[in-house]
């Protein structure tokens, strides 16, 4: 593809698929991967090389196929096609098991952690101490102890995990690779997780370890870090790996412009200029009174922690709001607590001016809120249920005669909303799990929007679908907010929120940090906003 | 009655609880509901009094005992771990199945449908004014008591049993670092099978012979003291013999109209409920008890 | 036209394999004492359908069933597990015979018949809310709530029945009450001289009826579209505006209602008054029932009809083989069932896969 291969002193282009001699210093060479999983294609011809030594940054949008290419490396997944190679040895396909032995360690994004052990019953699991029958427990403790200590680690191996911050806890992941010799380590996004100082310890960490000689590969997306941690950078997209650079000569413009994949804007000025022109989102904002109206809203995530802090925003009649941002920034929480499905702990939401921050799920639904949830399978869709049932959840009140579920209209909401949408087959009996993704999406839209609705909240609502299937959907989109409804568009696409937002919001860190207006939202300056390297306080609306 | 009377007493009730309880605390530890604890001791019983009455001996019989439940044991592992099946379901299936096996090998072995002819046991004590000394001919007694520091012992302190905790709290962490769940699973659920047939094998051979349901229940009296326990094996021990103190009482007080029997019965069950319902202290399960997947 | 088929490949494909593997081992059972097994089934076949006798009690043990059976499927159709069904039998009995004894003996037959038949609905009704409370307010689990609160009641029952020595309730040195004043149940025998003597009566029609009443619920009415939604997708379900809770404490309530109404055919239909333990076994095997029959009300009916046939056809191959031969089925039934349910359905979505690719 069009990609901006080495626009740094790159270790040369060895992304075709000919396996050829990787250059001596590298401990890691990855060629022409493939991996692909139902529809879809994560890897596709992907390459990486990492020599030894350095901290490596992998970079890319969600869904670029990072963390599928580094779980190949780590043994959890095998190849399609391709070569991967760990100390010049071929070792493709191999298990975790082998991975360990080879001294390559993953440190996931979710930590796979014991909550209820200590951190050196965590540490020594699976290779525990032992002492005739007994496990040796003083000698575990000693073992984690020594090893935390060798790597500048101060921890107390006692405690319980569940008891640790997550800075802590992912310390424990650390070591739970270096107390298994890892010499290769992979964090999956492992700031995403932390508070700033946390992320500070985990450099400081982390070049320790390099200058101990330790390799590590960092999977991110965010500019600020590969610019500050990293040696070197591969740059992936759509499955690809699109770019390498070498940290000092490559600016956050050039990596932001390779994840993104903004060829034929390049043109555009320069993101910081951009940046400048965050204000004055109003150009842009629709006559009409406000429909739905967001203020100060707080939302706690499952641990009570804050995952959606302060705020603010208003949605106008025919306006289409987008939410930018990388997922799990705290947009899930804001869509849900809008919906009902998730309690606001503090703010207030309103809908055409009537508060309905603590209505049941139903009554929001009854005045007008309509909403595309982000995860069909588990929350729009119960699958096991046919096509015409799906088409009344949510609406299941509307559907009832004096003796039940009225069958006729339910048959003839189906069979309009199926002709409507052009949902295929169009049986209404089969079972929605029978139906292909874009088609499933197709039920939960038409359910949404066929209806009466004056707000609307689309949560990623082309995820996993075909190139039609988004294209009709962006279509009824833009149909909708020109017939004056109300819409919050959320998507992880960053060109998807382009393509149909009056308005742009970026949410980073449970934030909103930006709303700017369609014209002042270019992808160049989106992308610092998502990725966190403009300054969180210059934007806020 | 004495102190030491009521001691012994109370004792002797709470055997066949504290094999069951530890053997069903190392299962759910692992992560496998123990509805069959149940099933497992009425196998145990039965496979006891015909090991004991076809060996002459009793120590037979404790061998039979625990072959039965290991059987059991295994066939709850194979049907919950290998095929996935609910683990409830297979555990009222274990249950009836342990009915109706031992009833109908009870047919095939002693042609009754009540109860097995007088089969060699353990127990030489004087009933009654029994000191606690009087328990000592029944090593099965000793055993009992030794179950629970044994179970905890495992638990806490060797690497099978930091493996246990981990498989049943998160099997994909245990996993990420090469312990083979289902074989950690496979060990706790026949290891479980194994002790609370122990149970059984003390309630024939303390009675010298088999009856018909002989567990009668004690089975989900011990699951209840482990839930009570808060699936810890000592805790749950302790509720063993909490719950056997409770039904001394009321077989002293049996006549005296002072509480009805039934009430006395009850304790155990609504102490369940109470704590299972988080109103005193807090219950906290394994995180993967039950989930099969 | 494929998913039709794997949805009744998926449906009836485990019990049949259960059938199977219960017919081996059955056959393996039979062989051990040395009998031959195509004579013991024959025999087993001759002693339920073959006569009228036979088949009436075939029915009296399916009309008990249908109740418990019904009782566990309301429960897993909504995600819950209620293996309580023997407890709220048995509340549901011994407030019929209550009913029955608080009467007068001028009731009208079905105003008598009516309001017993309440009283065991809601009784049991009231000791499936306590579990539904339990689970959505505290979360506590119902598994083990249900087991305990059987005992329970059982217990406060035993102390009902034992306690109320002599005096109007209870026939002095026995276990039962004395006959009820009001709301028998005309038994099968009164109108059909060819089943006299067996037990069956017209609680079978009422369990039918509730059984039509569960179909129509299930999946006629949003409050039974509601239910199914959070047994199948509880996300969803709250999604759609649906409180989860509610639905629970709802479930569990009509689930243990039903298994109180099963409390009317030994009361009202058979034996005229309560007796301690009546219920025994009934209550787990409607688990078995519910599994076999896959949670459809129809299949609930068939099931209760083979384990019916089942139980009944222990009593007479006895002579050949120990009855309790069956109690070993009816163990092997389930485990076989819930075995293969999830293989079956991997084994589909594998061919599925296989097919797509």
């Amino acid at each position: 593809m069009n990609a901006e291969r080495g626009s740094g002193v790159g270790t040369g282009d060895s992304a075709d698929a000919h396996g050829q001699s990787p250059s001596p210093s590298a401990v890691v060479s990855m060629y022409g991967i493939e991996k692909r999983f139902g529809a879809v294609q994560a890897n596709r011809g992907a390459s990486l090389e990492v020599a030894a030594g350095e901290i490596h940054a992998l970079v890319g949008e969600n869904g670029a196929g990072k963390s599928t290419l580094m779980h190949i490396l780590s043994g959890l997944l095998a190849p399609d096609a391709g070569t991967v190679r760990v100390d010049g040895t071929t070792v493709t396909g191999w298990s975790t098991s082998d991975a360990i032995r080879a001294g390559v360690g993953m440190v996931h994004q979710h930590f796979m952690l014991v909550p209820t052990l200590t951190i050196a019953d965590n540490v020594v699991l699976g290779r525990e101490p032992r002492r005739g029958m007994a496990m040796d427990v003083a000698r575990a403790q000693r073992d984690v102890t020594e090893v935390a200590t060798r790597y500048g680690f101060s921890i107390d191996a006692r405690r319980r995990v569940g008891d640790l911050s997550v800075g802590e806890a992912q310390r424990v992941e650390i070591l739970k690779a270096l107390f298994r010799g890892a010499q290769i380590l992979i964090l999956d996004e492992p700031t995403a997780v932390l508070s700033p100082p946390e992320v500070q310890e985990l450099w400081r960490v982390l070049r320790a370890l390099r200058d101990g000689g330790g390799t590590i590969i960092l999977i991110t997306h965010k500019l600020d870090e590969v610019i500050e941690i990293s040696d070197r950078i591969t740059v992936m997209r759509h499955g690809q790996t699109v770019a390498r650079m070498d940290t000092p000569t490559a600016t956050p413009a050039d990596i932001a412009r390779a994840m993104v994949g903004r060829d034929v804007l390049l043109t555009v000025g320069h993101p910081s200029s951009g940046a400048g022109r965050v204000h004055g989102p109003e150009a842009s904002v629709r006559s009409a009174a406000p429909r739905l109206t967001v203020v100060d809203l707080e939302v706690a995530g499952a641990h009570h922690e804050r995952r959606v802090h302060g705020v603010s925003f208003t949605v106008a009649g025919g306006e289409i709001v987008g939410i930018a941002g990388v997922e799990g920034n705290g947009q899930t929480e804001l869509v849900e607590a809008i919906a009902g499905l998730r309690a606001a702990r503090a703010g207030r939401i309103l809908l055409g001016g009537r508060d309905i921050t603590t209505l049941p799920v139903r009554d929001r639904a009854s005045l007008g809120l309509a909403h595309v949830p982000e995860d069909r399978h588990r929350r729009g869709l119960v699958l096991d249920y046919s096509v015409a049932d799906n088409l009344i959840l949510g609406r299941q009140h509307a559907f009832v005669s004096h003796l039940g579920l009225d069958r006729a209209r339910i048959a003839q909401n189906a069979r309009a909303r199926i002709e409507q949408f052009d949902i295929r087959p169009t049986d209404p009996s089969l079972p929605a799990r029978a139906l292909s993704g874009g088609n499933q999406q197709k039920i939960v839209v038409a359910r949404e929007m066929g209806g009466e609705f004056t707000v609307l909240l689309a949560a990623q609502p082309t995820r996993g679908v075909d190139v039609g299937a988004i294209e009709f959907i962006h279509a009824q989109l833009r149909a909708s907010r020109d017939a004056g409804k109300a819409i919050l568009l959320v998507s992880a696409e960053l060109s998807e929120v382009l393509a149909l937002a009056d308005r742009v919001g970026v949410m980073s860190g449970g934030r909103l940090v930006a709303l700017l207006s369609r014209d002042a939202a270019t992808m160049d300056v989106l992308g610092l906003w998502m990725t966190g390297a403009a300054p969180p306080a210059a934007g806020a609306a | 009655m004495s102190i030491f009377a009521f001691a012994a007493q109370t004792i002797r009730i709470a055997v066949p609880y504290l094999f069951a309880a530890a053997g069903g605390t190392l299962a759910e530890r692992s992560g496998i509901i123990s509805l069959t604890l149940e099933g497992f001791m009425l196998t145990g019983a039965f496979c006891a009094a015909l090991g004991s009455y076809y060996g002459g001996n009793s120590w037979v019989g404790v061998a039979c005992g625990m072959g039965g439940g290991l059987v059991f044991g295994l066939l709850h592992g194979v049907v919950t771990i290998r095929y996935r099946a609910d683990q409830v379901v297979s555990g009222v299936a274990i249950n009836l199945l342990a009915i109706g096996v031992t009833r109908f090998f009870l047919h095939l072995a002693f042609g009754s449908s009540s109860n097995s002819p007088r089969v060699p046991g353990f127990s030489t004590v004087v009933r009654g004014e029994g000191m606690l000394a009087g328990m000592l001919p029944d090593p099965l007694i000793a055993l009992g008591l030794f179950a629970v520091p044994a179970v905890a012992w495992a638990i806490y302190r060797t690497p099978f049993g930091l493996r246990v905790r981990a498989v049943g709290e998160f099997p994909q962490a245990a996993e990420s670092v090469g312990v083979h769940v289902a074989r950690v699973r496979y060990v706790a659920v026949a290891l479980s099978g194994v002790l609370a047939a122990l149970g059984g094998t003390y309630l024939a051979l303390d009675q010298h012979q088999f009856t018909d349901n002989m567990s009668a229940g004690r089975g989900y009296i011990a699951l209840a003291a482990m839930i009570f326990g808060n699936w810890d094996p000592v805790r749950g021990g302790l509720a063993c013999l909490l719950f056997a103190a409770a039904e001394t009482l009321q077989i002293q007080l049996q006549g005296t109209q002072a509480i009805p029997s039934q009430f006395v019965q009850m304790i155990p069950y609504v102490l369940t409920i109470v704590a299972l319902a988080g109103m005193v202290g807090k219950s906290t399960p394994p995180a993967a008890l039950g989930k099969s997947d | 036209m494929d998913a039709l088929r794997e949805r009744v490949a998926d449906t009836l494909l485990p019990p049949v394999v259960a059938l199977l593997v219960a017919l081996v081992a059955g056959d393996v059972l039979i062989l051990s004492v040395g009998q031959s097994p195509v004579e013991v089934y024959a025999l087993l076949l001759r002693g339920t359908w073959g006569n009228a006798y036979g088949f009436g009690q075939v029915l009296y043990k399916t009309t008990t069933l249908i109740c418990t059976g019904l009782c566990v499927s309301v429960g897993l159709r909504a995600g819950l597990f209620n293996i309580g069904g023997e407890g709220q039998l048995a509340a549901g009995g011994f407030a019929a015979a209550l009913a029955g004894l608080a009467l007068p003996a001028s009731t009208p037959a079905p105003l008598g018949i009516l309001v017993c038949t309440a009283a065991a609905v809601i009784a049991g009704g009231i000791t499936g809310w306590v579990p539904g409370v339990l689970r959505a307010r505290f979360g506590a689990h119902e598994v083990i709530t249900t087991i305990m609160l059987n005992f329970i009641i059982l217990a406060l029952l035993n102390w009902a029945i034992s306690s109320a020595d002599g005096g109007a309730l209870r026939v002095p040195e026995t276990l039962h009450t004395r006959a009820i004043r009001a709301g028998a149940l005309p038994r099968f025998g009164d109108l059909i001289p060819a089943f006299h003597g067996s037990a069956a009566n017209l609680s079978l029609l009422i369990a039918l009826i509730a059984a039509a009443a569960a179909w129509w619920y299930f999946f006629r009415t949003r409050a039974g579209y509601d239910l199914r939604a959070v047994g199948l997708q509880p996300d969803a379900a709250e999604y759609g505006g649906v409180n989860v809770g509610a639905v629970w404490v709802r479930a569990m309530t009509i689930s243990a209602a039903l298994a109180g109404l099963g409390g009317i055919n030994f009361v009202l239909g058979y034996k005229h008054y309560y007796e301690d333990g009546f219920a025994t076994g009934a209550g787990f095997l409607g688990i078995a029932v519910a599994l076999v029959g896959r949670n459809t009300p129809l299949g609930v009916g068939l099931a209760s009809l083979f384990f019916a046939t089942l139980s009944q056809g222990g009593l007479a191959i006895n002579a050949l083989v120990p009855k309790t031969m069956v109690d070993v089925l009816q163990g092997v039934v389930i485990l076989a069932v819930a075995a293969s349910a999830p293989e079956v359905r991997r084994v589909l979505r594998r061919r599925k896969r296989i097919a797509t690719a």
